[in-house]
């Protein structure tokens, strides 16, 4: 009797998870992927409209300000330091990979707030990967 | 721009993402991102102070 209604209260649940995780059905990474190339766009595939609105404007931003600034973005690294800056960098996906097209942050600026927007922008960088993992875990349940 | 302006809105904007990443309810990541900007600031504070009296 007890092991019937064990069975039961197992086939509740599995029907309550299935009918929650109908929305989310399809490629487990997509939204780390999508997080990742764009700012927020992981939040947002995962309809959470708010999260992903205040991830795009502050990891946004401060790419911007540290464009602004004359940072610059580090592409052929010469040594550890600016390997580890360049990972910063690549963290901002298509932010990065557009304005290395467009030729942003490539010239060598001797002023005090250059290196403040390189920083702005390695953190940017950082702050996208943590925002498309926070993606990943909504999307594995992992957090609500 | 100053230095100080810099911090604040390095400060601001690694907030939001720290509250929104870190926390699951709107009113804990409000909480911890109020906790954050004000780590930021005041430890950039009080490094600077120490390091002004250092170098004196």
């Amino acid at each position: 009797m007890a092991n019937g209604e064990n069975k039961n209260a197992v086939a509740g649940q599995e029907a309550s998870s299935g009918s929650q995780a109908s929305p989310q059905q399809g490629f487990v990474y997509l939204p780390l992927i999508a997080g990742w190339l764009v700012p927020g766009a992981g939040h947002f595939l995962l309809r959470k409209w708010g999260r992903g609105a205040l991830l795009t404007v502050s990891i946004l931003a401060m790419f911007v300000l540290g464009l602004a600034m004359q940072g610059k973005l580090y592409g052929n690294p010469h040594d550890i330091l600016e390997s580890l800056c360049m990972a910063g960098d690549l963290g901002n996906g298509l932010l990065y990979i557009v304005s290395r097209i467009l030729g942003l942050g490539a010239d060598q600026v001797q002023v005090t707030t250059a290196d403040w927007g390189a920083r702005f922008i390695v953190v940017a960088g950082l702050l996208n990967v943590i925002a498309a993992v926070d993606a990943h875990n909504l999307r594995t349940g992992r957090k609500s | 721009m100053t230095h100080f302006t810099a911090v604040l809105l390095f400060a601001f904007f690694a907030s939001i993402v720290f509250g929104i990443t870190q926390r699951e309810t709107p009113r804990r990541m409000v909480h911890y991102g109020i906790y954050c900007f004000v780590l930021f600031v005041g430890s950039a504070i009080a490094l600077s102070w120490i390091m002004f009296l250092i170098a004196r």
